[in-house]
Protein backbone atom coordinates (compact mmCIF):
# COMPACT_ATOMS: atom_id res chain seq x y z
CA UNK A 1 0.00 0.00 0.00
CA UNK A 2 3.12 2.32 0.79
CA UNK A 3 4.84 1.46 -2.41
CA UNK A 4 1.47 2.14 -4.47
CA UNK A 5 0.75 5.61 -2.50
CA UNK A 6 4.70 6.39 -3.62
CA UNK A 7 4.70 5.53 -7.01
CA UNK A 8 3.11 8.51 -8.68
CA UNK A 9 5.61 10.82 -6.61
CA UNK A 10 8.20 8.62 -7.47
CA UNK A 11 7.54 9.45 -10.93
CA UNK A 12 7.37 12.68 -10.12
CA UNK A 13 10.60 12.81 -8.81
CA UNK A 14 12.33 11.14 -11.50
CA UNK A 15 10.45 13.63 -14.10
CA UNK A 16 11.98 16.23 -12.21
CA UNK A 17 15.84 15.01 -12.09
CA UNK A 18 15.70 14.06 -15.77
CA UNK A 19 14.23 17.76 -16.73
CA UNK A 20 17.07 19.01 -14.53
CA UNK A 21 19.57 17.28 -16.31
CA UNK A 22 18.05 17.73 -19.69
CA UNK A 23 18.63 21.58 -18.99
CA UNK A 24 22.04 21.37 -17.74
CA UNK A 25 22.95 18.55 -20.12
CA UNK A 26 26.54 20.35 -20.64
CA UNK A 27 28.45 18.71 -18.48
CA UNK A 28 32.14 19.77 -19.39
CA UNK A 29 30.78 23.38 -18.46
CA UNK A 30 31.41 22.79 -14.97
CA UNK A 31 34.52 21.39 -15.03
CA UNK A 32 35.98 24.36 -17.88
CA UNK A 33 33.73 27.37 -16.27
CA UNK A 34 32.67 27.93 -19.80
CA UNK A 35 29.12 28.07 -21.07
CA UNK A 36 27.18 26.31 -24.02
CA UNK A 37 27.27 28.12 -27.17
CA UNK A 38 25.18 25.64 -29.67
CA UNK A 39 21.84 26.72 -31.35
CA UNK A 40 19.22 25.17 -29.50
CA UNK A 41 20.44 27.59 -26.08
CA UNK A 42 18.39 29.78 -28.21
CA UNK A 43 15.18 27.87 -27.31
CA UNK A 44 13.65 28.44 -23.77
CA UNK A 45 13.27 25.51 -21.35
CA UNK A 46 9.83 25.94 -19.63
CA UNK A 47 11.06 26.09 -15.77
CA UNK A 48 13.75 28.55 -14.27
CA UNK A 49 16.64 27.79 -15.13
CA UNK A 50 20.12 30.23 -15.34
CA UNK A 51 21.19 30.22 -19.13
CA UNK A 52 24.53 31.19 -17.20
CA UNK A 53 24.62 27.81 -15.47
CA UNK A 54 27.75 26.19 -16.97
CA UNK A 55 25.53 22.98 -17.89
CA UNK A 56 22.58 24.92 -19.58
CA UNK A 57 22.07 24.01 -23.16
CA UNK A 58 18.70 26.36 -23.38
CA UNK A 59 17.87 30.05 -22.15
CA UNK A 60 15.76 30.87 -19.34
CA UNK A 61 12.07 32.46 -20.20
CA UNK A 62 12.37 35.01 -17.84
CA UNK A 63 15.70 36.07 -18.66
CA UNK A 64 14.42 36.15 -22.16
CA UNK A 65 11.81 37.87 -21.02
CA UNK A 66 13.73 41.03 -19.68
CA UNK A 67 15.74 40.62 -22.35
CA UNK A 68 13.33 41.06 -25.09
CA UNK A 69 10.75 44.05 -23.24
CA UNK A 70 14.37 45.64 -23.40
CA UNK A 71 13.98 46.34 -27.08
CA UNK A 72 11.16 47.90 -26.53
CA UNK A 73 10.08 50.07 -28.27
CA UNK A 74 11.59 48.96 -31.57
CA UNK A 75 10.64 45.25 -31.28
CA UNK A 76 7.85 43.46 -29.27
CA UNK A 77 8.49 40.80 -27.32
CA UNK A 78 6.58 38.07 -29.53
CA UNK A 79 9.07 35.03 -29.93
CA UNK A 80 8.91 34.40 -26.04
CA UNK A 81 5.22 35.08 -25.33
CA UNK A 82 4.83 32.99 -27.94
CA UNK A 83 6.74 30.46 -26.23
CA UNK A 84 5.17 31.40 -22.53
CA UNK A 85 1.66 31.04 -24.15
CA UNK A 86 1.68 27.97 -25.51
CA UNK A 87 3.48 26.35 -22.60
CA UNK A 88 0.86 28.19 -20.34
CA UNK A 89 -2.24 26.76 -22.34
CA UNK A 90 -0.74 23.53 -22.40
CA UNK A 91 0.87 22.68 -19.37
CA UNK A 92 0.44 25.72 -17.28
CA UNK A 93 1.79 24.84 -13.46
CA UNK A 94 2.66 21.10 -14.44
CA UNK A 95 6.53 23.04 -15.32
CA UNK A 96 6.32 23.70 -11.78
CA UNK A 97 5.75 20.53 -10.50
CA UNK A 98 7.65 18.37 -12.79
CA UNK A 99 9.92 20.52 -14.92
CA UNK A 100 11.31 23.23 -13.05
CA UNK A 101 15.21 22.47 -11.46
CA UNK A 102 14.97 25.60 -8.67
CA UNK A 103 11.79 23.37 -7.38
CA UNK A 104 13.49 20.46 -7.40
CA UNK A 105 16.54 22.25 -5.27
CA UNK A 106 13.33 23.20 -2.81
CA UNK A 107 11.79 20.39 -2.15
CA UNK A 108 14.45 18.11 -1.59
CA UNK A 109 15.91 20.96 0.76
CA UNK A 110 12.54 20.85 2.53
CA UNK A 111 13.34 16.76 3.00
CA UNK A 112 15.95 18.34 5.74
CA UNK A 113 14.43 17.24 9.09
CA UNK A 114 13.30 20.58 10.93
CA UNK A 115 10.81 22.21 12.26
CA UNK A 116 7.84 23.28 9.53
CA UNK A 117 6.05 26.12 8.91
CA UNK A 118 2.42 25.19 7.83
CA UNK A 119 0.45 27.05 5.78
CA UNK A 120 -1.39 29.79 7.13
CA UNK A 121 -3.53 33.04 6.14
CA UNK A 122 -0.34 35.09 5.80
CA UNK A 123 1.51 32.78 3.60
CA UNK A 124 -1.52 32.78 1.58
CA UNK A 125 -1.26 36.89 1.52
CA UNK A 126 2.15 36.71 1.15
CA UNK A 127 1.76 34.38 -2.17
CA UNK A 128 0.29 37.34 -4.33
CA UNK A 129 4.03 39.02 -3.67
CA UNK A 130 5.00 37.02 -6.86
CA UNK A 131 2.80 39.24 -8.82
CA UNK A 132 4.14 42.66 -7.52
CA UNK A 133 7.74 40.95 -8.54
CA UNK A 134 6.40 40.17 -11.79
CA UNK A 135 4.98 43.17 -12.50
CA UNK A 136 8.04 45.19 -11.12
CA UNK A 137 11.55 43.69 -11.49
CA UNK A 138 10.53 41.41 -14.35
CA UNK A 139 8.01 44.02 -16.37
CA UNK A 140 8.08 47.09 -15.12
CA UNK A 141 11.81 47.99 -14.33
CA UNK A 142 13.08 46.55 -17.88
CA UNK A 143 10.87 48.58 -19.72
CA UNK A 144 11.44 51.74 -17.71
CA UNK A 145 15.03 51.43 -18.33
CA UNK A 146 14.46 50.71 -22.12
CA UNK A 147 12.08 53.66 -22.37
CA UNK A 148 14.14 56.18 -20.35
CA UNK A 149 18.01 55.28 -20.69
CA UNK A 150 18.38 52.69 -23.35
CA UNK A 151 19.62 50.38 -21.46
CA UNK A 152 19.17 46.26 -20.93
CA UNK A 153 18.44 45.70 -17.35
CA UNK A 154 17.21 42.40 -16.38
CA UNK A 155 15.91 43.84 -12.71
CA UNK A 156 14.63 40.26 -11.58
CA UNK A 157 17.90 38.60 -12.59
CA UNK A 158 20.25 41.01 -11.17
CA UNK A 159 18.63 41.90 -7.37
CA UNK A 160 17.28 38.78 -7.22
CA UNK A 161 16.93 35.53 -8.69
CA UNK A 162 18.53 32.73 -6.66
CA UNK A 163 19.00 30.50 -9.75
CA UNK A 164 21.20 32.47 -11.36
CA UNK A 165 23.30 32.78 -8.28
CA UNK A 166 23.12 29.00 -7.59
CA UNK A 167 23.59 27.87 -10.85
CA UNK A 168 25.35 30.67 -12.50
CA UNK A 169 27.00 32.72 -10.11
CA UNK A 170 28.48 30.20 -7.50
CA UNK A 171 30.28 27.79 -10.30
CA UNK A 172 31.51 30.44 -12.51
CA UNK A 173 33.57 32.48 -9.32
CA UNK A 174 34.54 28.81 -7.80
CA UNK A 175 35.85 27.88 -11.16
CA UNK A 176 36.82 31.21 -12.80
CA UNK A 177 39.38 33.39 -11.04
CA UNK A 178 39.14 36.51 -13.36
CA UNK A 179 35.07 36.72 -11.67
CA UNK A 180 35.82 36.25 -8.47
CA UNK A 181 38.27 39.49 -9.00
CA UNK A 182 34.73 41.41 -9.94
CA UNK A 183 32.37 40.43 -7.63
CA UNK A 184 31.15 43.03 -5.70
CA UNK A 185 28.52 44.71 -3.18
CA UNK A 186 25.76 43.00 -6.59
CA UNK A 187 27.18 39.47 -5.87
CA UNK A 188 27.57 39.91 -1.81
CA UNK A 189 23.61 40.77 -1.82
CA UNK A 190 22.62 37.96 -4.44
CA UNK A 191 24.32 35.65 -2.51
CA UNK A 192 22.62 36.48 0.81
CA UNK A 193 19.12 36.66 -1.18
CA UNK A 194 20.34 32.98 -2.20
CA UNK A 195 21.42 31.84 0.82
CA UNK A 196 18.32 33.20 2.98
CA UNK A 197 15.86 31.41 0.36
CA UNK A 198 17.56 28.23 0.41
CA UNK A 199 17.32 28.08 4.18
CA UNK A 200 13.97 29.51 4.20
CA UNK A 201 13.08 26.24 1.77
CA UNK A 202 14.20 24.11 4.64
CA UNK A 203 11.34 25.18 7.01
CA UNK A 204 9.08 26.13 4.68
CA UNK A 205 7.95 24.52 1.04
CA UNK A 206 9.17 25.91 -1.90
CA UNK A 207 9.10 29.38 -0.25
CA UNK A 208 10.34 30.62 -3.41
CA UNK A 209 7.99 29.65 -5.65
CA UNK A 210 5.32 30.37 -3.41
CA UNK A 211 6.17 33.87 -2.37
CA UNK A 212 8.43 35.05 -5.36
CA UNK A 213 8.82 33.32 -8.56
CA UNK A 214 7.45 35.72 -11.12
CA UNK A 215 7.34 32.60 -13.49
CA UNK A 216 5.49 30.69 -11.78
CA UNK A 217 3.07 33.68 -11.44
CA UNK A 218 2.97 33.75 -15.09
CA UNK A 219 2.00 30.44 -15.55
CA UNK A 220 -0.51 30.61 -12.73
CA UNK A 221 -2.43 33.02 -15.15
CA UNK A 222 -3.10 29.85 -16.91
CA UNK A 223 -4.63 27.64 -14.17
CA UNK A 224 -8.06 27.64 -15.83
CA UNK A 225 -7.29 27.36 -19.36
CA UNK A 226 -4.08 24.74 -19.14
CA UNK A 227 -4.79 21.27 -21.22
CA UNK A 228 -2.69 19.44 -18.70
CA UNK A 229 -3.69 19.77 -14.86
CA UNK A 230 -4.90 18.28 -11.48
CA UNK A 231 -8.66 17.86 -11.72
CA UNK A 232 -11.46 16.98 -9.11
CA UNK A 233 -14.57 15.08 -10.65
CA UNK A 234 -17.33 16.54 -9.09
CA UNK A 235 -19.48 13.56 -8.92
CA UNK A 236 -17.29 11.73 -6.58
CA UNK A 237 -16.04 14.56 -4.72
CA UNK A 238 -17.97 14.80 -1.10
CA UNK A 239 -16.21 18.22 -0.05
CA UNK A 240 -14.19 16.51 2.49
CA UNK A 241 -10.99 18.91 2.06
CA UNK A 242 -8.54 16.25 2.73
CA UNK A 243 -6.72 17.35 -0.66
CA UNK A 244 -6.45 20.59 0.51
CA UNK A 245 -5.43 19.74 3.84
CA UNK A 246 -2.44 17.85 2.65
CA UNK A 247 -1.68 20.30 -0.13
CA UNK A 248 1.71 22.20 0.99
CA UNK A 249 1.02 24.96 -0.97
CA UNK A 250 -1.13 27.46 -0.17
CA UNK A 251 -4.51 26.63 -2.66
CA UNK A 252 -7.68 27.07 -1.34
CA UNK A 253 -9.43 24.27 -3.74
CA UNK A 254 -7.30 21.54 -6.41
CA UNK A 255 -5.80 23.55 -9.54
CA UNK A 256 -6.19 26.97 -8.28
CA UNK A 257 -3.33 28.96 -9.43
CA UNK A 258 -1.85 28.20 -6.54
CA UNK A 259 -1.46 24.49 -7.36
CA UNK A 260 1.72 23.40 -8.57
CA UNK A 261 -0.14 20.37 -10.15
CA UNK A 262 2.26 17.87 -8.10
CA UNK A 263 -0.97 15.65 -7.66
CA UNK A 264 -0.24 14.73 -3.85
CA UNK A 265 -3.83 15.68 -3.45
CA UNK A 266 -4.84 12.56 -5.83
CA UNK A 267 -3.18 10.29 -3.17
CA UNK A 268 -5.03 11.13 -0.52
CA UNK A 269 -8.62 11.49 -1.28
CA UNK A 270 -10.66 9.08 -0.01
CA UNK A 271 -13.06 9.16 -2.69
CA UNK A 272 -10.27 9.14 -5.71
CA UNK A 273 -11.82 11.89 -7.21
CA UNK A 274 -9.15 13.74 -7.96
CA UNK A 275 -7.40 12.89 -11.14
CA UNK A 276 -4.53 14.46 -13.80
CA UNK A 277 -5.27 15.22 -17.62
CA UNK A 278 -8.50 16.82 -19.05
CA UNK A 279 -11.56 17.27 -17.95
CA UNK A 280 -13.99 14.74 -17.76
CA UNK A 281 -16.74 16.30 -16.05
CA UNK A 282 -18.03 19.76 -14.92
CA UNK A 283 -16.17 20.28 -11.39
CA UNK A 284 -17.09 21.32 -8.61
CA UNK B 1 -16.31 23.36 -21.04
CA UNK B 2 -17.21 24.55 -24.61
CA UNK B 3 -15.84 28.42 -23.80
CA UNK B 4 -12.72 26.79 -22.23
CA UNK B 5 -11.88 24.79 -25.11
CA UNK B 6 -12.22 27.73 -27.37
CA UNK B 7 -10.29 29.82 -24.50
CA UNK B 8 -7.75 27.54 -25.39
CA UNK B 9 -7.65 26.90 -28.96
CA UNK B 10 -7.34 30.78 -29.09
CA UNK B 11 -4.70 31.08 -26.98
CA UNK B 12 -2.97 28.53 -28.51
CA UNK B 13 -3.43 29.88 -32.29
CA UNK B 14 -2.42 33.03 -30.69
CA UNK B 15 0.96 31.91 -29.16
CA UNK B 16 1.94 29.95 -32.41
CA UNK B 17 0.99 32.90 -34.29
CA UNK B 18 3.40 34.96 -31.97
CA UNK B 19 6.04 32.49 -31.76
CA UNK B 20 6.82 32.24 -35.39
CA UNK B 21 6.09 36.18 -35.82
CA UNK B 22 8.80 36.10 -33.24
CA UNK B 23 11.10 33.94 -35.24
CA UNK B 24 10.45 35.85 -38.56
CA UNK B 25 11.38 39.31 -36.59
CA UNK B 26 14.38 37.87 -35.12
CA UNK B 27 12.98 36.70 -31.47
CA UNK B 28 15.60 33.40 -31.24
CA UNK B 29 18.37 35.15 -32.56
CA UNK B 30 18.50 37.90 -30.44
CA UNK B 31 17.84 34.85 -26.97
CA UNK B 32 20.57 33.11 -28.98
CA UNK B 33 22.93 36.19 -28.78
CA UNK B 34 22.31 36.75 -25.23
CA UNK B 35 22.38 33.27 -24.05
CA UNK B 36 25.76 32.69 -25.27
CA UNK B 37 27.06 35.33 -23.37
CA UNK B 38 27.25 34.95 -19.32
CA UNK B 39 24.90 36.82 -18.10
CA UNK B 40 27.11 39.22 -15.73
CA UNK B 41 24.05 40.60 -13.91
CA UNK B 42 22.74 36.86 -13.53
CA UNK B 43 25.91 35.83 -12.35
CA UNK B 44 25.65 38.76 -9.94
CA UNK B 45 28.50 40.93 -11.08
CA UNK B 46 27.47 43.19 -13.61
Amino acid sequence: MGKRRNRPEFRRRCIQLVSALLYNAHLPGFLSGSIFKGPVKGVCVPGLNCYSCPGAVGSCPLGALQNALSNLPNKLPLYIAGFLLLVGVGLGRVVCGFLCPFGLIQELLHKIPSPKLRKNRWTRKLSWLKYGVLAVFVVALPVWYAFARGLPVPAFCKYICPAGTLEGGFPLLALRAEYRSLAGWLFSWKALVCVAILILCVFLYRAFCRFLCPLGAIYSLFSRLALLAVRVDGDLCDSCGACVRTCEMDVKRVGDHECIQCGRCAQVCPKQAIYFGKERTSCK
Amino acid sequence: MKKITAARLLTACAGALALAAGIVQGGYRDTLSKAVRICLECVGIG
